[in-house]
C-alpha cells in the first residue's frame, strides 16, 4: 500500500471495445431514465420512521432554554433530540476545523442552524411537533461583513479558538488568511504607463443541486449503524459521524445511494449525524428529506466576495504588475473557508504572466450562512475581477481585448506567484483564438424566420416584452485559471480494488472503489479504464461504500484524475498477477511469454504483434485475482503563511468563453445567445461526457452572471430567498447555445495525459457575459449577478 | 383518507392517506413509485412531472384527493405508455422501440454491461432511449420530469423547432447538464420517430 503514482505510459492497448477515448454510455442510464435508479431520498425501509430538523429562526441569539415537552407529547413522535442528548463528549464537526454543533449549543451563529431533532411516523406529524418546540433567544448583534467582523469591539463568533489559523490570522473573526508576495509591485508599478483599479462584487451562490439532502441510518444489531447517504465523500464523513455516535468506524457502514448532484454543496455533513442519532436513540430506522426550502439552509454555499484588484501595464501592452485583496465571507463556521481562501490567493494572478505582485486573500467569520466549496473553489470570484481589470486595461491601451489577453497569456514554463511552475500544456492564448475565430451567430435572430418576430429568440422571451425595440448586442471574452486535485500538502490519495474472474467461460472485472458518482460521470470513465487495462469488454461497477479505502472527495476536478488514476493502477498490478500465472502455466509452451511485450485484448493474452497466446480463461480458470491498491498524484507542498510561496497545486486547468448577449436596454434584460467555451481536457477519457461537463459547467457561471443570489438581509442576517421562486437557475429558455471546443494536449505527469475538466468552464463563463454585458451597455457593472436595476439604474 | 385512482394502467387504492398528501408524495412513499422526484415540492422545478388524465402537472401541487377515479402515468409506466399510443396511432411515433437503424445506431454506442442487468432496449421508450443515447443524463435526478414533459412534446408535436422544446421544457430544471444534450436527445427522438414514418 502507499505506492506513489510515477507516470506510467500506456504500453496496453486499446483495442478493447468500450476502453478510454470512446463516448461509451452511462453503465446507471437505463435506470436513471426508467425510474428505478435509487436516490438518497428514494431509501424506504420498513416500520422506518421520518426525522425532522428544527432551525434557528435567528442569526445570532443566546439560547436560553428550550422546551421539548409538548412535542414529545405529541402522538405519532418517538424521540426529540436536543444538544443535552448527544452521547458523546465530541459534540462538534467540521471539514478541517471542528467548529460547527452537531445541534446548536447555547448560541445559535446563522438563520438555519439545527437546534432540534423529531422522529415521527409521518414527516407532517415530525414537522408539526417541531413547531410544538419552544426556543427562548436572546438575540445578539449580528457579524456581516469586514467592518463588523473586525471592528474592535467586535462580538467574536467563535471564542476561545484554538484551530491551527488561530495563531497567525490578524484578528479571531479571520478564519484564514494567505498573503503571496512576489517581486517588487510598487517599484514595478512606476514602470507602468497605465494602471487600472477597480473593487468588485461578487454575489452568494448556491450549488442548487437538485437531490435534496436525504438518507436512511439503520441501526444494527451489533450496536452500529447502516448509513445509506448522498455525500461527496464517504471516508470524511465517516471520520466526522463515528466520533460523534461514540462508535468506532467499523461500526458506521456507510453506502453511496444516488446522488442527485453535488457542485461542491456535499462536501460538507447535512443530515448524516442527525439520521444516525435519532436511529440509536429511536432503534428503529429513520429517514430524513430536506426540502428545498430547508435544503437552503442544510448545505453551505460559495462565498460572496469583495475584491480590489490593480493592474499596470506599458504602453506596448505587457503587464508590469498586480495588487489585489480578496475578501472573502465565510459565515458561522469555517467549513472549506481555509482552502478557499488558498485557491483564491494562489490563483488570484489569473492565467498571465505577472512577476511583480502583492496579494492577500482572508475569509471571514460572520453570522451570515456558513460558505464553503462550490465549482471553482475561491477561483471563480477572483477570475470574475481579474477578466475585468483585463478589459478595462485593454480599453485604456485601445488595444483588442483578446490579443492584450494573448499577449500577456501564460504558457507552459511560466513562472507563478507562488514560485510554482507550470509544468504542463498551458495554451491560453490559443483558446482564446479558438473562442474567437468561430462565426458569430446572426444578428436579429428572431427576425429570421420572416417579418413575425418570435419573441422567443428576445431578452424577456414569452413575457413579450420587446419586438427588438431597444435591444443591443455585445461580445465579451474571458480566460481563467483552476488548480486540479488537493492542494497544498494534502495527501490527497485514492484506493482501487480491481477483481478479474472467469464467469460462465468469460473474463469479468469488478471495479469497487469508495468514489461518489454524483452525476459526472466517474462510473462510465472507470470502467472505460478497466476495459483498456485489462482487454475485457464485461466491466461491474461494484456500489461505492466504506468497506474499500477512501477514494477522497468528488471535488476539485479531481475524481478521473485520481480515483481514476487508482482504477488503472489496481488494474496494472491485476495484469501482471494475470501475466505471472500464465507464464507459470503456459510460458515453457510459447518463449514470447518470456521475450514479448505482452497485452491483454478482447479477453486475451496477445503479443504486442498480435499473436495470441492463451484465453484469460485458461489463464485464471477456478483463480482469481483481486487487488486493492492505493494511489497518489506527486505531493504539493503548503504555501508559506507570509509570502505565499510554495509549489501548492498538482495541475492547472484552462477555459475560455466568448459570450454573445443581447440586452432590452429599457428593460435591462439580458438574453445570452451563445456561450462558446474551448478548454484543454489533457485527455477525453469520455468526449460525450467531457462536453457535458463544459456545457452545464458554463450554465452554472451563466446562472451567477444575470440570475442567481442568495440574498441575505444586511440587518439580521436573514436570508430572503430560500426557494426555487425566489433564488433562480436558468431555465433552457435563459441557456444559450454552448458549442464546445475541446483540446488535448497531454499533461505528461496525469494517468493518460488527462487533465481535470469539472471547474474551470465554471470560472471564465460569468466573466465573458459580463464583459458582453459591458459591451452591449457601455455600464462599468462591477457586480455580479447582473439584475435589471444595474442596467436601467433605477 | 382512501384515494382510488389508476397509475400506469393499474387501479390502485391508497389507505390512511393524511388530506394534506400531495399525489407525488402518494407516489413516493406509499405506492413504490419513487420514480417521481422530489427536487423542490413548490412546483418549481418539474422533476415530479406526472401526466394527469393525459395532462403535464407537478405531481408536488396536485392534493392525492385531486385524483380520485383519474388516470396518472409516471416514468415508471412511460415505456408502455408510449407503446400503447404506437398501437392506438400507428405512425404517430417510434414508440415500440423497433426504430430501424436508429437503433441499431444506439446499440453500437452502447457501453458493454457495467454494473447492471443487460436489458433489451426495447424495453425504453424512445425518449427514454434517445436521453440515454445523447448523453443527456448526468445525475439524472430531473430525467423523469423532463422524459414526461418531453414524451408529451413529441406526441402533439412531432417535429418541433428547438425553439418548441425550449418552450415546452421551460418548467423543468436541470443543474447538470447546460440543457444541450437534452435538446439533442429530444430531437433525436423526434429524428428517429420520422424514419420510421
Amino acid at each position: 500500500m502507499g505506492v506513489t503514482g510515477s507516470p506510467t505510459n500506456i504500453h496496453q492497448g486499446t483495442r478493447t471495445r468500450g476502453g478510454i477515448g470512446e463516448s461509451t454510455l452511462r453503465p446507471d442510464g437505463i435506470l436513471k431514465v426508467t425510474g428505478e435508479f435509487a436516490y438518497s431520498s428514494d431509501m424506504w425501509h420498513e416500520d422506518m420512521l421520518w426525522g425532522h430538523t428544527l432551525r434557528s429562526t435567528v442569526a445570532h441569539a443566546e439560547i436560553v432554554s428550550i422546551d421539548t415537552s409538548e412535542a414529545l407529547a405529541t402522538p405519532g413522535v418517538h424521540a426529540v433530540l436536543t444538544y443535552d442528548d448527544l452521547p458523546t463528549s465530541v459534540k462538534n464537526y467540521g471539514l478541517e476545523i471542528q467548529d460547527t454543533p452537531v445541534l446548536a449549543h447555547g448560541k445559535a451563529r446563522h438563520h438555519g442552524e439545527p437546534v432540534a431533532l423529531v422522529a415521527a411516523d409521518h414527516p407532517e406529524t415530525a414537522r408539526r411537533a417541531a413547531a410544538k418546540i419552544r426556543i427562548d433567544y436572546r438575540e445578539l448583534p449580528v457579524i456581516t461583513d469586514e467592518a463588523s467582523a473586525t471592528a474592535p469591539d467586535a462580538i467574536l463568533v467563535h471564542e476561545g479558538r484554538s484551530d491551527h489559523h488561530a495563531g497567525h490570522v490578524p484578528h479571531p473573526n479571520i478564519v484564514h488568511r494567505q498573503p503571496i508576495v512576489r517581486g517588487d509591485a510598487d517599484a514595478a508599478a512606476a514602470r507602468a504607463d497605465v494602471i487600472v483599479s477597480g473593487e468588485y462584487v461578487f454575489g452568494m451562490q448556491d450549488q442548487a443541486f437538485l437531490g435534496p439532502e436525504s438518507g436512511l441510518a439503520v441501526p444494527a444489531e451489533d450496536g452500529g449503524v447502516d448509513l445509506y447517504v448522498a455525500t461527496q465523500w464517504l471516508h470524511s464523513d465517516l471520520r466526522q459521524i463515528a466520533p460523534v455516535l461514540g462508535l468506532p468506524e467499523d461500526k458506521v457502514r456507510m453506502t453511496l445511494s444516488g446522488v442527485g448532484g453535488a457542485f461542491g454543496g456535499r462536501e460538507d455533513l447535512s443530515m448524516q449525524i442527525h439520521a444516525c442519532l435519532l436511529a440509536l436513540r429511536t432503534g428503529k430506522p429513520v429517514k430524513i428529506v430536506y426540502n428545498r426550502f430547508e435544503s437552503f439552509f442544510g448545505h453551505v454555499h460559495r462565498h460572496p466576495a469583495k475584491l480590489w484588484y490593480e493592474h499596470g501595464a506599458t504602453r506596448d501592452g505587457k503587464l508590469t504588475h498586480m495588487k489585489c485583496r480578496i475578501v472573502l465571507d465565510g459565515g458561522a463556521y469555517a467549513s472549506a473557508s481555509p482552502a478557499v481562501v488558498g485557491n483564491a490567493s494562489s490563483l488570484s494572478v489569473g492565467p498571465y504572466v505577472i512577476d511583480d505582485v502583492d496579494i492577500e486573500a482572508i475569509a471571514l467569520y460572520t453570522n451570515n450562512p456558513p460558505c464553503g466549496a462550490m465549482r471553482g473553489f475561491g477561483a471563480v470570484q477572483a477570475c470574475f475581477a481579474y477578466e475585468a481589470q483585463m478589459d478595462k486595461l485593454a480599453a485604456e491601451l485601445g488595444m483588442d481585448p483578446v490579443e492584450f489577453r494573448q499577449l500577456n497569456a501564460m504558457e507552459q514554463g511560466t513562472l507563478l506567484p507562488t514560485g510554482q511552475v507550470v509544468d504542463s500544456p498551458a495554451p491560453v492564448a490559443e483558446l482564446l483564438r479558438r473562442v474567437k475565430a468561430r462565426p458569430l451567430p446572426p444578428e436579429r435572430q428572431w427576425e429570421v424566420a420572416g417579418e413575425q418576430a418570435d419573441v422567443r429568440a428576445l431578452p424577456g422571451g414569452l413575457s413579450n416584452t420587446t419586438h427588438g425595440e431597444g435591444v443591443v448586442r455585445g461580445i465579451g471574452y474571458a480566460v481563467g485559471l483552476k488548480n486540479v486535485g488537493f492542494s497544498e500538502g494534502f495527501d490527497d490519495y485514492s484506493t482501487a480494488r480491481v477483481r478479474m474472474e472467469i464467469v460462465g467461460g468469460e473474463p469479468v472485472v469488478t471495479v469497487h472503489t469508495a468514489m461518489a458518482e454524483v452525476g459526472q460521470g466517474g462510473v462510465t470513465v472507470h470502467a472505460q479504464i478497466a476495459r483498456t487495462e485489462l482487454g475485457v469488454a464485461q466491466v461491474t461497477i461494484h456500489p461505492a461504500d466504506t468497506q474499500v479505502g477512501s477514494a477522497g472527495s468528488t471535488s476539485a476536478s479531481r475524481q478521473t484524475y485520481v480515483t481514476g488514476g487508482a482504477v488503472k493502477h489496481s488494474c496494472e498490478a491485476v495484469r501482471e498477477k494475470v501475466l505471472e500465472i500464465g507464464r507459470r502455466k503456459f510460458g515453457t509452451y510459447h518463449p514470447a511469454w518470456a521475450t514479448a511485450e505482452l497485452l491483454l485484448e478482447d479477453g486475451k493474452v496477445v503479443t504486442d504483434g498480435g499473436e495470441v497466446l492463451a484465453d484469460l480463461a485458461d489463464v485464471l480458470e477456478d483463480e482469481a485475482v483481486d487487488i486493492e491498491l492505493e494511489w497518489r498524484h506527486r505531493p504539493t507542498e503548503a504555501f508559506d503563511l507570509r509570502t505565499g510561496q510554495g509549489n501548492g497545486h498538482v495541475q492547472y486547468s484552462f477555459a475560455a468563453h466568448r459570450a454573445v448577449v443581447e440586452v432590452d436596454t429599457e428593460l435591462g434584460l439580458v438574453k445570452v445567445i451563445e456561450l462558446a467555451c474551448a478548454q484543454d481536457v489533457g485527455k477525453a477519457l469520455n468526449p460525450l461526457s467531457v462536453e457535458g461537463q463544459i456545457q452545464g459547467g458554463t450554465t452554472q457561471g451563466l446562472g451567477v452572471a444575470v440570475m442567481e443570489e442568495i440574498i441575505v438581509d444586511p440587518k439580521t442576517a436573514k436570508v430572503r430567498n430560500p426557494s426555487f421562486t425566489d433564488y433562480l437557475i436558468p431555465t433552457i429558455l435563459d441557456t444559450p447555445t454552448i458549442p464546445v471546443d475541446v483540446l488535448e494536449l497531454a499533461d505528461d505527469h496525469a494517468p493518460y495525459g488527462l487533465r481535470g475538466i469539472g471547474e474551470a468552464p465554471t470560472l471564465s463563463s460569468t466573466p465573458a457575459v459580463l464583459a458582453a454585458i459591458r459591451n452591449a451597455t457601455g455600464l462599468e457593472l462591477n457586480r455580479t449577478p447582473v439584475r435589471p436595476e444595474h442596467l436601467t439604474g433605477t | 383518507m382512501r384515494v382510488n385512482f389508476t397509475v400506469n394502467g393499474r387501479q390502485q387504492e391508497a389507505d390512511d392517506v393524511w388530506e394534506g398528501e400531495s399525489l407525488l408524495y402518494v407516489l413516493r412513499e406509499r405506492m413504490g413509485l419513487p420514480g417521481s422526484k422530489n427536487a423542490c415540492e413548490q412546483g418549481e422545478c418539474g422533476s415530479c412531472t406526472v401526466r394527469l388524465d393525459g395532462v403535464p402537472v407537478c405531481s408536488c401541487l396536485v392534493a392525492a384527493g385531486q385524483v380520485e377515479g383519474r388516470e396518472v402515468v409516471t416514468v415508471e409506466g412511460l415505456a408502455d405508455f408510449a407503446a400503447h399510443r404506437s398501437e392506438a396511432h400507428p405512425g404517430s411515433g417510434c414508440a415500440s422501440g423497433a426504430c430501424g437503424t436508429t437503433l441499431d445506431q444506439a446499440r453500437r454506442w452502447e457501453a458493454g454491461p457495467s454494473g447492471e442487468q443487460p436489458r433489451d432496449t426495447g424495453e425504453l421508450s424512445p425518449i427514454q432511449q434517445a436521453f440515454i443515447d445523447a448523453g443527456a443524463v448526468q445525475c439524472g435526478f430531473c430525467t423523469p420530469g423532463l422524459l414526461v414533459a418531453a414524451d408529451e412534446l413529441l406526441e402533439r408535436n412531432p417535429e418541433p423547432s428547438d425553439a418548441d422544446i425550449r418552450e415546452a421544457l421551460s418548467g423543468n430544471l436541470c443543474r447538470c447538464t447546460g440543457y444541450e444534450k437534452i435538446l439533442d436527445a429530444v430531437r433525436l427522438a423526434a429524428a428517429r420517430a420520422e424514419e420510421t414514418v
